[in-house]
């Protein structure tokens, strides 16, 4: 009989936190300057520069922290990493070893086989390093000090993951608590999340954990996935064969899925950890460590609870809308202007996510105010505007933020209420059409489908579709 | 009188009473650097134009009473691993042979503040590694009391170009002695302030933990009115402390009694050089007729801070040099095969032998499985020796020992046996591993002319009480 294998998972998760400011410097920490204009003496390693640590940095860290019930470390110090590479202005990184801010803390994952709790063994806080760029037509290579200094936390969890399935439910836990907590927009594919995953298989029923390797430059769930299953196969198949796992470094490769070794334990470097002699060891008091709880957010699962009870919206609706901060927000702010829950969750399960869709974004990349989506409910509730017009406008909020009242009135497409003149027009499209008048006299209830078509079209949209049903019929 | 032997607060007066001005003595430091470097070799850099040019502005302000401090006008030479915006900074290293930095030190930026003028960069032992001044890729420095002996280090340059009167003052940095040393082998007086007091921001690190900068002056008055200036919470060092206390000048008082002195016996054991011995323990007796009260004791772990020191220091120092790797700045191979290769003919190329030893020392410390054994340990040690020294004050207000076992040796003789050239640190580098002040003084002089120092060591904030002491001496010792 075939052997039952285990699969044993732990993951390095490195976040990049969403401070104004670098973790050691004034320097900006926005994404996309031109090379070399987010730099500073500190942030590129020039010689007398010395590290200032960014208190928000701090803050953040531990609030991650506490959200993941983690024991926070009173007395924590930054450690040097050593290592020399171009993209590493100092050749050291400074990031924390022996004292690191936060231990020992879980997460409840929820998956078809019920909830389970993952440990967090640690985490801690450090630095980014810069980018480099290969410039193969000239033979050389650039390197872009923007990033070098923006701060990361890195979140090492427990081996206490046994699939694809609860790798993703943990990262999408991780993901929804950092993103409620507003420290970071957790982005797989713009890097400011990235996992690296350590994976090692056994036989099922055994103590010892097999040999594992550490798989990088995973850059979604779904290559996260594809490399799990990948790499339990290719160790199953070693063991197998009668051969041995290799402790070593892996690159997943998305698209030919495929993982290459980098580097293997024996030529792993040492990194000469020490404390950083420039920082002094941070002191977490009662005080700081009480103003961060007190700062603590609502999070997803309470959130889902108060939406169910305070709002009559469909659990699908709740799950969407909650499944984005930045979402749930914006609902929440709309409903508190307008008062309409149900019609503010219809439009952003509606339009919203079809033009995120369309426009292949992200529930955070919104930008309309809440201002805005609640007038435009208002103009249709107090039908100044039809359905038809109220999406056009509203593709326009979502682009551009347009004020509606505004942007309504500026366009002339307020709902034509003129009797006479609807009348007029009516009568002007059933003497235009007179075959489809024959069908609707002859019982042919769709033709006046038609007819009101016609009519919106010669009225440029701006009736009310239902006030031009109710006249024909008047008139038919 | 000649003005290059106005102290500088002399100076700062008599350009303040128009008695000469800022240009003038400039130009006299000028003059006297082209008569006397090349023998002493005190400077890597001088920029006259500029200096000139600066002197003219700060006289400017002086008569438009803009600038009235007690240093304004006042020539000062900067040792050359501080950052000196658009002036060549090289740690007297190879490596650094075209680096200009685009800021100024902190230290740097106090004194101009207050109108000291830049003369250019002193050298030193490639990056304050060593006690000679003959580790420097610019050529050795010579001991302006008698050229045939070095003068000392790292901080020789800044010693010697005060000694010299090469300028009327000059910034030093100390990481395990290397403002005191120089001094006492220069006969000028040195000191390595409490850690903390003088932003490290700007200062191209050796010993992180250790590193300080501190005045090298004429006299002790100077020596209190420079650190004054020098001395100011900087927020861009994590380790700088925000002290109240820093009215260092209020402490020159002709006034010791009842000022408690220990000896610690454990510094005038084997090695020391008998004739220093004399000098300091005679200089003892002056402080105690002064009114002093002044008794032996035994300090303890002495033997232990040598080894600590190279530890530690040399720790550092390893992660610390690690961004001099021709990348970004400074020296670059011509030829190399790669990345990798690139790093190492760079780097073996641009550093000196005692940087690499220093280099391969700390690596090997840090290095997983020797952490604990050699790192760790001593920083327990170093907290060990913390807490001997805190003992003493208990007792005491001030201890009183050699800076040095000897006096400056002859050139050419220290590098070829760096063990012996490390022990000559057994007096200095305590102070750096607690934290505390220090100052040397003069104290006499030996059968061949060398000068003497006398080392104050003091508890942590508590430079007032050195300062009284090495100026009551002082006064005491004058028309000896």
């Amino acid at each position: 009989m075939a052997k039952q294998y285990e699969t044993v998972i732990g993951l390095e998760v490195h976040v990049e936190l969403a401070t104004k400011t670098k973790i050691f410097c004034g320097c900006s920490t926005a994404f996309g300057g031109a090379p070399n204009t987010h730099t500073c003496p500190v942030c590129t390693g020039m010689p007398g520069t010395l590290p200032v640590l960014n208190k928000q940095v701090l803050e953040y860290a531990v609030a991650v922290g506490l959200a993941t019930n983690c024991e926070i470390t009173r007395y924590c110090k930054f450690d040097r990493k050593n290592y020399f590479y171009p993209d590493n202005p100092q050749n050291y990184q400074i990031s924390q070893l022996y004292l690191p801010i936060c231990r020992n803390g879980h997460v409840d994952i929820e998956t078809k086989d019920g909830v389970k709790a993952i440990g967090i063994h640690e985490i801690h806080m450090e630095e980014d390093a810069g980018k480099l760029i290969h410039d193969e037509w000239e033979d050389v290579s650039l390197v872009d000090f923007n990033r070098s200094g923006v701060p990361l936390i890195e979140i090492v969890s427990e081996p206490d993951m046994r699939s694809a399935e609860e790798v993703i439910a943990y990262l999408e836990k991780l993901r929804m608590t950092i993103q409620y907590l507003g420290v970071s927009d957790c982005k797989l594919n713009e890097g400011s999340m990235r996992a690296d995953v350590n994976l090692s298989v056994r036989e099922v029923g055994a103590t010892e954990f097999g040999i594992r390797t550490e798989m990088k430059n995973l850059n979604s769930f779904r290559s996260i996935a594809h490399a799990i299953e990948n790499e339990r196969e290719r160790q199953i198949d070693l063991l197998e064969a009668g051969q041995k796992v290799i402790q070593e470094t892996r690159r997943w490769d998305e698209n030919k899925e495929y993982s290459y070794a980098m580097r293997s334990k024996e030529d792993a470097q040492d990194y000469r950890y020490f404390p950083d002699p420039d920082l002094v060891p941070v002191q977490i008091t009662d005080e700081f460590l009480e103003e961060i709880r007190a700062k603590q957010p609502e999070f997803r699962p309470e959130k889902m609870q108060r939406y169910k009870e305070e709002y009559d919206i469909p659990d699908y609706d709740i799950d969407i809308i909650t499944g984005s901060k930045h979402m749930a927000d914006l609902f929440e702010a709309t409903v508190a202007i307008c008062n309409q829950p149900k019609k503010v969750s219809n439009w952003l399960m509606g339009e919203t996510l079809r033009l995120l869709k369309e426009k292949d974004m992200d529930p955070e990349d919104i930008r309309f105010s809440p201002d805005h989506l609640a007038g435009l409910i208002n103009l249709t509730e107090q039908k100044v505007i039809n359905s038809t017009v109220a999406k056009e406008v509203f593709e326009e909020i979502f682009e551009t933020d347009i004020d509606p009242e505004q942007y309504v009135e500026e366009k002339g497409l307020k709902t034509v209420n003129d009797e006479g003149a609807l009348r007029k027009t009516v009568e002007e499209v059933i003497a235009a059409n007179p075959q489809s008048v024959e069908d609707y006299r002859n019982g042919k209830e769709k033709a006046i489908g038609f007819l009101v078509g016609q009519t919106m079209k010669a009225m440029k949209g701006k009736a009310d579709p239902a006030s031009v049903n109710k006249l024909l019929k008047e008139l038919l | 009188m000649d003005i290059l032997s106005y102290t500088a607060v002399e100076l700062a007066k008599a350009i303040k009473e128009g008695k000469t001005t800022a240009v003038e003595a400039m130009q006299a430091v000028l003059d006297r650097i082209e008569e006397k470097e090349q023998t002493i070799n005190a400077y890597v850099t001088v920029d006259r134009e500029k200096a000139l040019k600066k002197a003219a502005a700060v006289q400017q302000k002086i008569e438009a009473g803009e600038l009235a401090g007690p240093l304004a006008g006042v020539p000062v030479a900067i040792k050359d691993n501080m950052c000196t915006e658009g002036m060549l900074t090289t740690c007297s290293s190879k490596i650094l042979n075209n680096f200009i930095p685009t800021f100024s030190a902190e230290a740097v930026l106090n004194l101009e503040k207050a109108g000291a003028v830049l003369i250019g960069k002193t050298n030193m032992d490639e990056f304050a590694m060593g006690s000679t001044t003959e580790t420097s890729a610019y050529g050795v420095t010579r001991n302006p009391r008698n050229t045939e002996h070095v003068p000392g280090g790292s901080s020789g340059g800044s010693a010697a170009a005060v000694a010299a009167e090469e300028c009327f003052f000059a910034l030093g940095s100390d990481t395990g002695g290397s403002i005191r040393q120089p001094a006492s082998f220069c006969g000028v007086v040195g000191m390595k302030p409490t850690y903390g007091t003088v932003s490290r921001y700007g200062l191209i690190a050796y010993g992180s933990s250790l590193d300080q900068i501190g005045p090298l002056t004429k006299d002790v008055t100077d020596c209190a009115t420079v650190l004054e200036i020098l001395a100011s919470h900087d927020s861009k060092d994590s380790t700088s402390v925000e002290r109240q206390d820093t009215d260092f000048t209020s402490a020159l008082k002709r006034d010791v009694k009842g000022m408690r002195i220990g000896i610690p016996r454990d510094y005038f054991g084997e090695g020391l050089d008998p004739e220093v011995k004399d000098a300091v323990l005679s200089a003892a007796k002056v402080l105690k007729e002064q009114g002093a009260i002044v008794e032996e004791f035994d300090l303890s772990l002495v033997e232990y801070a040598i080894p600590t020191y190279y530890t530690i220091a040399a720790a550092e120092a390893s992660s610390n040099l690690e961004r001099f790797d021709g990348i970004k700045y400074g020296y670059r191979t011509q030829e190399f095969a790669g990345l990798h290769n690139m790093y190492k003919k760079t780097r073996s190329e641009g550093f000196g032998a005692e940087v690499k030893r220093r280099i391969m020392l700390g690596s090997f410390v840090l290095s997983s499985g020797y952490y604990d054994a050699y790192y760790l340990k001593a920083l327990r040690v170093k907290a060990l020796i913390k807490k001997a020294f805190n003992d003493a004050f208990a007792k005491y207000d001030v201890i009183l020992g050699p800076v040095a076992p000897t006096t400056a040796p002859r050139l050419g003789k220290s590098l070829s046996d760096p063990i012996k050239m490390y022990l000559g640190d057994i007096y200095t580098i305590s102070v750096n591993l607690a934290g505390l002040p220090g100052i040397s003084i003069p104290c006499g002089t030996d059968s061949k002319g060398l000068p003497i120092g006398l080392q104050l060591i003091g508890d942590c904030f508590c430079e007032k009480k050195l300062i009284q002491t090495a100026y009551t001496f002082e006064q005491s010792r004058k028309g000896e």
